[in-house]
Parts: C-alpha cells; structure tokens; sequence
C-alpha cells in the first residue's frame, strides 16, 4: 500500500474532491496510536462455576466456567484474567474440574467432548470425543490418589455411559454402557480404599439403580435395583458417604435413599413435616457431608442428616440467601459458606461441618444495591499468619457481576454483565455550563513548549521510551477525550446497553468507564417463577429546543417471561444519572416494537408497541402524543416478517381497538402479505434501512457525466430466503438441492421490487441496507467459497431530469414526492463478490450528513472487524475500467475483495463472540464512532475518508512553524530584492 | 511416527501419517465404530513457530479451528493438531483463525462410496492439499509502519511543496526573468512604469 499523503493541511484548502483521489482506501493506524481512540474490554460473563488452585500451588488463582461459555482463569488478588478461552455457542460448557493440580478439565456438548487444558497458561493439551445417549445432566468426577495408574482418571458419566479417562492425554481407559433402559446416571462416588466406583442412576422415574464398577477395568462387580414407591423428579444431591437425597416429584416430599454395599434402602420425609411455611419451587443442594440445604425463592433451610435417617432444620435464613460448597479444611472438617443479605450489606457467614449451629465468620460487607441479590458463592481458605483459617469467597450477584469479598470487604468486583449486552443505544452528555472555568485544562507556556518540543522529538524519531510514553500521556490528557461535557465535534457520548440481567449500564466513549449503572426493578427475575427478560433500549427524550434544560432519557422495553403473550415491562432513564424516571407494567405483550420519528410537545419520542393480538399501542400515553399522532395515522404503515410461519405481512391502523375506553390503542388491518412456499423457500433474515440514517444527495454523477437517481425509500425491506435444505449448516446440502432467493419488498405496498435467485447458495445470510444498496453475505455451495453481493437500486422516472430544457420549463419531477403508493420505475444493478471469511455481524458506517463515504464493518469469524470500504462493493466495477470510470474512482474488477490487515478496525484485538456492531455518527461529518460487543467490547472512531474536516493528532504543529518562518524569510528576502530593485530603477 | 489413538479400541491413523498411503492424493480419514460419521484431523504449521516445524508460536495460544463456518469449534493442540469427530460425509469447510495471520479456508470432501478418503483443497489459491497441513497464507500486520524520517518525505508534504515552491519562485523567476526576450521586457516595464505597483509599495501601503 502506497504510504498515504500524511499532512491534512492541503486536505483542508483543496477541500473534499480531491480528497477521494487523495485518500488511500485502507485506513490503518499505528502501533503507538493504539489506546488513543479506542478501548478495548475484556470480560467472562456470570460465573456458573469455580475452581480455586490447591493452597500449595502458590498461585492464588481461580478458574471459572461462564453462562457465556466461556473458561477463563482469574487472578484471585486483582480479577484480572490470566487467559480465556471462548468455547462456540453450539458447544455448551457443563462441567469444570482440576486435575493433576496442572490440568483444567471441562465437559462439554452434553457430555461428549473432554477438553483439557494447561492451568499456567490456558493451552489446549488433548480433547477426547466420547459417545454418549443424548444426556441431560452429564457429570465429571476426577479420581483422587488412584492406585492403579500413575496418572488420575478422570470418570465422565452421561446418560447410560460412564467412560474412565486418562488425565495425561486424554485416552479412554475403559468405558462402559449399561443396559438399564432409560438409566441416567446422577452420581459417580468412589471408594478410596478398594478402588471402587459406585454409579448412582434412575431409570424411567422411580426405578433405582446402583452399580460398582472396578476403577481399573470398569467391570461391574455388583449392581442393585430398586423401585421407588413414587415418581421422583430427578433432583438427586449427596447427603453424606452413603445417603443420597431426592426429591419426589410432587417436590412434597424427600427420599432418604441409603446405599450399602448389598443393598439400597430408602426413607421417605415430608417437606411439610420438616418446614411448615414452605411456598414456591424449591431446589437442594449439598453442602458438606451431612448437610443439605433447601433453598426456595426467598428462603434458605440448612437440614443436617439425623443418625436415625431422618432430617433436621439447623438454621433457616429468611433473606435471599446463597450457599456455598464445602471446602475440605485441615483435620478433616469442612466448611461451607452462607451469604444473605441483611438491609443493605450482605452477611458472609461461614460455618464447620463439625459444628453446624455455630458461625465460624459472621461478617458484613457493603454491596453496592445496583448489584441485586446474591446467586451465588464459592468459598476458599487461606493460611492467616497464625496458622488458622481465613475465608474469602467469590460472590456471582444478580446482575452477572463477580466480587471477592474478604475481611469484610469488597476486594475486586468484575462487572461481568457486560459480557451479554442485549441492546445498545447513545446518550449525549452534558453541555458545558457557562462559568465553569476550562483553565486548568489549558497549559501555562512552558508546558506547552515542552509538549511540542516532545513532540517534534517524536515525529523525527528522535525520541527514547521514555519520551514516548511521556508523548502517550500528554496526548491522552491533552485530548481531554474522558470530560463529562459535550464536547465538539461529538466524539464524548454515552453508550447505554442493556444487558441481559437486566441492567442498564452507561459507559463513557472516552475510556469505556462506567459512568452509572441501574438494575431495573421490573427486570429482576422474581423467584416465584417468571423469568423477566429485557428486549431492546430506545431514546425516549432527545430535549433540543424550549426543553434543553432537561435531561435526556432512554426507554427501557422489557417482558415479564418467556412466553410471547407475557405482559410487556416500560421503564423510563434518566440517561445522565440512571435514575428511574418512570416504570410501568403494561397490560398486553410486547411482539413488535416501531419507533416512530414523530415527537409530542416535550420531545418524547412516540413509540408504536404491537402486542399478540396484532393490536397497536401508543406511547406516551398523553392526549399531545395522541393528537400528532392521530395526524399521521392514515400514512402509518408497517410490516412484520413471521420466520415460523414463513409470512411477511404489512399492515396499516385503524382508529379504534376491541379495548373499549383505551383511546391509545389501535387495532390494525392486514392490507398486504407476501407467502413464501415453505417447501422451497425458508426465511432466512430480513433487513432494513436504519431510522437514523441520513443520505446527502440522491444523485449520483458518473463518469461520463451523466445523473443517475439513487431510489431512496425508507421503506425498502430486504429479505432472503433459502432452500429447506440449505437452511441447516455448510456441508448438510448439495449444490443442486441449495438456492437462495432475494428480494427487495416495498413495505407499503408489499410490491417486490426486485427478486434474485442464486442457485447453489445456502446461509447463514447477513446482509446490510443503506441508501439505495444493500449487501448481503452467503455461502457459494459450486466456488465453496463465501459471497458477497451488492445491489444497487436507482430510480428510473428521474432518469429524464438532466434534460436543461425540461429544468427551465419546469417539467421536471425532482420536486414530486418519493411516494410508496406509485409504482415506482427502477433499475437495478448486482455484483458478486468472493468474501474469504465466515461472517458474524455485518454494518455500516453512519455519518452526520451522510457525505462521507461508506466502509462495510464485517466482523469475521476471526472476532475482528474489518472495515471495507463500499467502493470494493461496486456494481459497475468492470475489468478495465475507462478513463472516465478511473477518474470517478472505480477499481478494477477482481473476483475476490481484498483483505488488507491494516483495515481491522480492530486492529490486533480481538472481540470474542462477537455478536453486534454499531455505528453512530458523531458530529463531525468525517467521523463516526463504531461500538463492538460480544464478550468482548470494543469501541473506536473511523473516518471512513480519513479526517478532511479536522487535522489529526498526527498533525505536526512544528513543521507548520518551520513553513511560516520560511515564508516570512522569504518575504523579507523579496522585499528587500524589490526595495533595491526600485532603488536602481529610480536612479536610472 | 505413527500415533496411535485408542478410541473404541481402534486405531486412529494421524493425517500426518497418511502422507504414506496418500499417493491417492488424499488425506486421511476414520470411520467411527459407530458408524455415525468419519474424523477429520491436520496440523497447523505455522512458519518459525518452533524447531520441528509445526505447531504455534506462544502468541497464538488462541488458535481456532472452524468447522463450517461456526458450526463446531475446536481449539489447536501446542503441536499444531487438530481433529473433528462425527462429521458426516459431503463437502466441508475449515476455517482456521488465529489473530497475527490469514489462513485460506479449506475445502474437505469426504467422500461416502469409499469410505475414509478425504480430499482437501484450499479455496483461496485452490491449491490441493495432499495432507491436511494448514500453513498461513500470510503474516498480518495490523497496523502501519511508520518510515523513518527521511528530508524527501519532508519536502513531499503540503507544506514542504509550498516552502520548494517559493524558493523556486525566488532563485528561479528572476533568472526567467532574464531569459525574456528584450524588446517584451521593456514593454513590460514601460507599463510597470504607468502604474507603479511594486511588492514593497504594497508592503508598505499593508503597513501605512
């Protein structure tokens, strides 16, 4: 790549022409700029299990399995990680243990895939694939002091499997399939002193089975059945070495199962017997050797194992509470941990095995109430100074967030949350108020001096490290990038993103910090069942005018289940404090949300909520947002795409609603649908033009200096469709059997538009709308290589208006409106394109006017993002190009788009599981803000046209200096020459 | 350097070592005793990574090995070996990402009428693999390298050609000036003479 003009100066007086031609169209950055601009962030996600190093190991380091199936190993003093790995989502992580003290075992894909890894630094040692029936709750269970190998085997059990691994290199040393129908196993315990493995399973739902296996052959020595009187609901905990504990059915009442070497007998105990007030569902867990707890939504039991086979209740906590797992301490005890919150702290109480009503710890910490409620612990011991017991513990709150605690304290929190953002919207900040002094901010002289002196150092690399990292520092400060205001050229936002948990979290776009953060009350999972989740976050108040005063506020939209016909939740942000303005509990579902671009007299942005029963609701519910409503109605229309039914239907309103006396409702009316045959064609994805986006010029000057008319509607939808059988993944079909059809619908009128068919293509489809192309990526079944294709859409009736004449004499149509209900004359052109990588997101730039030129931002399958400019993706792209096409800026054709490294606006980070981009405009035309996330979030700005509008950091101040002084020497040199000059012609 | 790989008591022959058998051209593959599908196994090499040739570099203990474009996952071994299980027979795709360098992805066939022969071609270069090597196409540099100081860059910048260009103007116009013919240049002087405008009057007008 040619290096590119590096002084924007000239950029700046030549203006924006020449520019195209003077851009190169990759745009890199240097290695010292990373940091400047962009951040990236790391995170696991909520934390399902742990597990600590052994005491001698020395290390004080945890590893973790994720609900983002991730495996990551964490510095127990700081929470940073260590290392990472991000498993695929097809690959479900179920199981997490340590072996050897050097080795971390995970299970995953329902017990059919071990994994090994190095514990130091996280590499892949073996992976071993077991066949196992389709299991439920597969379970791993790591051998300790084995006597018949050297190496420590490693027992998975699934279903009617059990498998007896190798932990040094991951070969099966023996398995067996057991012939009980229907059996799963539930528990694998081994006896220590007669190598002996007891495989603890039901069969159907009461029939018990226990087998004793030979831990060096898997040969079963005995196996025992018994039936159970009673269904039992497959919830089975360890109650001591020889008591198993389950839970009926009915969840009324326990089995005591005990487990002799002959025989199994059983006991069975009423709930009700032991905890009179028992509501709600319930669940066990075991603690340590002779103690369970029963845990329902707000209530915690500790029940201790009675010598007589019978419970006891030891201790019930009525806070929400979690338990801990015991933890082997010195002289054979074990300990666990009981967290429960008390008014705003949280309590860590640890207590022994030995002596259960008493506390070992009885501690408060303060906890941040945004937190919510504690899910879960995981206790750890340390050796204090005098040889007793310290416990710390980590701690999973309800918002996914992790926090050591220790000595009463929050030692580290990781706001792990981040890891499963659902939605993402921007805020501005502040203006900066009059009076408040910017002067600190400004240098005196000699900083100043010294700064540039720096800096000049550094452009002609003449700088040491030091310097460098003092140049770093200055710029970071100088670029006053992290101020809460408004600033300029709008690079300063906040990014607000809802996550998963349900809280919403605004982070600063200059370092990524949090600035507030607030876990929605209407989203917390209550216990009682109903599992709240949050949907999408909107702005709700952008105050421009009469109204500045007030802070802007973002709405949060959510659903109070799992079911579609759940009862939508509303809540209401402040979006410079986070704090709850508004909540509200809706009496209908929320299937489709529609923000409209009209606003009531306060600025509140009126939004269109259309619930189960296909009818429409308006918010805000205030008679001013009735009215501009009421106003637009007859021009309302909108579409929904049904993936289950294979429909897209369009729909207009009409006035009233069933409900009677809800003047905000709205009953709609299909007026169009489009039925794709379900035995050809499946709906694959359906695209749209974002809301926000703003187009600069409708036409489009080609070479030959001739108009063409972008077709620019707002209600242009892009959906594809693929062959049944290409639905599944790449290799399930052939060539022949895979077709994906493309189409460009009128939302409203349902008119297809255009309609493209390509034989041999499959998905998995992304695809991007904007302006008057879109472009989509599929998978090229006969090349066997991904595409990428463009269409490019203009509007042909407007093709007349370049006549001059027609201008003058006003027959022209440019002033007519764009108007969906004429049957519009359009041209369309296509290109394809070979694409290297798998796709996981696809976007594209946003500028505030829409001048600049646009890049794509594909997030590959690598987790990076690579901006590709649309340029690449021109259909009239031709393999030698003319003079005028050259000089318009047309690149000739190849048949595969480049991948230039320096381009991966991710530079060499990498945005695990990525999952969404998105791109604001910041007020700066030249710019936009590109925000990534997945586990990962990365946020930076791109001038998809480089800077034309600004001079870059990069711009050098001394040699601007050096030019001026040169000029003035050169004036003065001239004025003196021309003084003389005159003097001699006088005298002549 | 045949390993053997005990699962269901069978062996599972290396792809490396099907190098032998593979004067067919083809990489190798093995049946599961099930039946349900064949294993897909390679190396990845990356150049200068260690001694022997194969495996990663310490940098790149992040290496992924895609199958089918995200359908399953699978993590590189320090050797550099990789393997896939149960994948039924047709035509598939291997993605290799591992950040710091491009690896085309690969095209493998399984074939189902003989059972365990699998081919393997890159789609990139459509370059044949006759064993399931996978080597970086390139090494990626992300970011721009930044060219030592050199005066020729100075002078190419905007405000280098405007300081060139007005040394030009000055050591050069006047020898131009010269070069006029005489008769042209007294007629320019005679008219300079009318109307007296000269850079210091200007000057010194700016200044009055």
């Amino acid at each position: 790549m040619a290096a590119p003009p590096r002084r924007p100066f000239l950029v700046l007086l030549a203006g924006l022409l020449l520019v195209a031609s003077l851009a190169t169209l990759a745009e890199a950055i240097y290695e010292d700029q990373v940091g400047l601009a962009d951040w990236h962030q790391k995170y696991i996600g909520k934390v399902k299990q742990a597990v600590y190093h052994s005491q001698k190991s020395g290390r004080r380091r945890v590893v973790v399995l994720t609900e983002e199936n991730v495996i990551s190993s964490l510095d127990l003093r700081s929470g940073d990680i260590f290392w990472r790995h991000v498993i695929d989502k097809n690959d479900p992580l179920d199981q997490l243990s340590l072996s050897l003290g050097k080795y971390v075992l995970t299970l995953s894909s329902g017990g059919t895939i071990l994994r090994a890894w190095n514990l130091p630094d996280g590499q892949m040692i073996w992976e071993t694939n077991l066949k196992t029936s389709t299991a439920s709750n597969p379970q791993l269970h790591v051998m300790s002091n084995n006597k018949v190998a050297k190496d420590n085997l490693v027992l998975v059990s699934a279903g009617r499997w059990i498998y007896a691994v190798s932990s040094i290199d991951g070969a099966i040393s023996w398995e067996k399939e057991f012939s009980l129908d229907g059996l799963e196993i539930k528990q694998v315990l081994q006896s220590p002193e007669n190598d002996i493995v007891y495989a603890f399973g039901i069969a159907g739902s009461s029939k018990l089975a226990l087998y004793q296996l030979s831990a060096k052959t898997g040969e079963i020595l005995k196996d025992v059945q018994e039936s159970l009187p009673g269904e039992l609901s497959g919830e089975i905990v360890l109650g001591s070495d020889n008591v198993l504990v389950a839970l009926n059915k009915a969840r009324s009442s326990l089995f005591l199962i005990e487990f002799k070497s002959e025989r199994i007998s059983y006991k069975k105990v009423h709930v009700s017997d032991l905890v009179q007030d028992l509501s709600g569902t319930f669940k066990l867990q075991s603690l340590s050797n002779g103690v369970i707890t029963l845990q329902t939504s707000s209530t915690v039991f500790l029940l201790k194992l009675k010598d007589t086979n019978g419970l006891e209740v030891v201790q019930r906590f009525d806070q929400p509470a979690a338990v801990s797992d015991a933890l082997t301490i010195a002289e054979k005890d074990e300990a666990f941990a009981v967290v429960q919150h008390v008014g705003s702290q949280i309590e860590f109480i640890v207590k022994f095995r030995s002596d259960v009503s008493n506390e070992n710890i009885r501690e408060k910490v303060n906890i941040d109430h945004h937190r919510g409620n504690v899910e879960k612990v995981f206790l750890n011991s340390y050796i204090r100074t005098d040889k007793s017991h310290g416990f710390r513990a980590l701690v999973v709150m309800e918002d996914h967030s992790l926090l050591l605690i220790q000595q009463g304290e929050v030692v580290w929190s990781r706001e792990d949350g981040l890891a499963s953002i659902v939605d993402v919207t921007t805020s501005e900040l502040p203006v900066e108020k009059d009076g408040v002094s910017v002067a600190d901010v400004e240098h005196n002289l000699f900083e100043w001096l010294k700064g540039h002196m720096l800096k000049l150092k550094g452009t002609l690399m003449l700088a040491n490290a030091d310097e460098v990292a003092a140049i770093q520092a200055l710029r970071l400060k100088s670029s006053e990038k992290n101020k809460m205001t408004r600033d300029h050229n709008g690079f300063r936002k906040l990014l607000i993103v809802l996550t998963k948990a349900g809280k919403v979290i605004a982070l600063h776009t200059g370092d990524g910090r949090i600035i507030w953060s607030n876990l929605m009350p209407s989203l917390r999972a209550s216990r009682f069942g109903g599992m709240p989740s949050a949907l999408r976050i909107y702005q709700w108040q952008v105050p421009h005018h009469s109204i500045m005063r007030e802070n802007p506020s973002v709405l949060v939209v959510g659903k109070s289940g799992a079911e579609s016909s759940a009862p939508g939740v509303f809540s209401i942000l402040d979006s410079y404090s986070g704090e709850e303005l508004n909540s509200m509990r809706l009496d209908h579902s929320v299937v489709q949300i529609i923000p409209l671009t009209l606003k009531d007299l306060s600025e509140q942005r009126l939004h269109l909520i259309v619930d189960s029963n296909s009818n429409a609701h308006l918010y805000p519910k205030s008679p001013d947002a009735l009215n501009v409503f009421l106003h637009e109605t007859p021009n309302l229309y909108f579409y929904s795409v049904d993936i289950q039914a294979n429909v897209i239907r369009g729909y207009s309103l009409q006035k009233s609603c069933d409900i009677k006396g809800d003047e905000y409702c709205f009953s709609t009316k299909e007026i169009w649908s489009i039925i794709f045959p379900s035995d050809s064609e499946r709906i694959a994805i359906s695209e749209t033009r974002k809301m926000n986006e703003v187009v600069h010029t409708q036409a489009k000057i080609i070479g030959d200096h001739d108009v063409m008319y972008k077709y620019l509607s707002k209600n242009l939808v892009f959906v594809a469709t693929v062959s049944p059988k290409a639905a599944g993944d790449i290799g399930s079909a052939l060539p022949e059997e895979a077709s994906l059809v493309a189409y460009l619908i009128d939302a409203v009128t349902g008119r297809i538009l255009h309609r493209v068919t390509h034989h041999g293509a499959q998905g998995p489809v992304h695809a991007v709308l904007s302006e008057n192309w879109v472009v989509y990526h599929y998978f090229n079944l006969r090349a066997h290589r991904f595409e990428m294709e463009v269409i490019e859409i203009y509007d042909q009736s407007r093709a007349d208006n370049k006549d001059v004449m027609k201008l003058i004499l006003g027959k022209h149509n440019l002033s007519a409106p764009i108007t969906s209900y004429a049957r519009p004359e359009v041209v369309v052109k296509s290109q394809s394109y070979f694409f290297t990588h798998s796709v996981k997101a696809m976007a594209v730039t946003q500028t505030a006017k829409g001048i600049t030129s646009k890049q794509l931002l594909i997030g590959t399958i690598g987790d990076q993002v690579l901006a590709l400019d649309k340029r690449y993706l021109d259909p009239r792209r031709s393999a030698n190009p003319t003079q005028q096409e050259k000089e318009e800026g047309i690149i000739p054709l190849t048949d595969s788009l480049p991948i230039i490294p320096q381009s991966f606006v991710t530079h060499s980070h990498q945005v695990e599981a990525l999952r969404g981009i998105v791109s604001i405009p910041a007020k700066l035309e030249s710019t936009t803000l590109v925000f990534t996330y997945g586990v990962d979030l990365f946020y930076t700005q791109l001038a998809p046209s480089r800077t034309y509008d600004s001079l870059t950091d990069e711009f050098s101040y001394a040699l601007l200096l050096i030019t001026i002084a040169v000029l003035v020497a050169a004036i003065i040199v001239t004025w003196i020459w021309s003084e003389k000059k005159e003097l001699r012609d006088k005298w002549r | 350097m045949a390993a053997s790989f005990p699962r269901h008591g069978r062996l599972l022959v290396l792809l490396v070592v099907a190098v032998v058998s593979a004067c067919l051209g083809a990489a190798a593959a093995h049946q599961a005793g099930s039946g349900e599908g064949y294993t897909i196994s390679g190396r990845i090499k990356i150049e200068g990574a260690n001694p022997k040739g194969f495996g990663l570099p310490a940098k790149t203990s992040n290496t992924k090995v895609i199958l089918n474009g995200g359908q399953r996952v699978t993590f590189a071994r320090p050797d550099g070996y990789f393997a896939f299980h149960n994948v039924p027979a047709g035509t598939h795709l291997i993605e290799v990402s591992s950040i710091g360098y491009f690896f085309s992805p690969v095209r493998v066939d399984i074939s189902a009428r003989n059972p365990g022969y699998i081919q393997a071609a890159l789609t990139e270069t459509r370059r044949v693999l006759n064993e399931l090597v996978l080597e970086p196409l390139k090494e990626e540099q992300y970011y721009e390298v930044r060219e030592p100081f050199s005066v020729m860059s100075l002078l190419k910048s905007p405000m280098g050609l405007m300081v060139g260009f007005m040394v030009l103007m000055v050591f050069v116009m006047p020898k131009m000036m010269e070069n006029i013919d005489p008769e042209e240049m007294k007629q320019a002087q005679e008219q300079m003479r009318n109307n007296p405008v000269s850079f210091s009057s200007l000057l010194s007008r700016a200044q009055g």
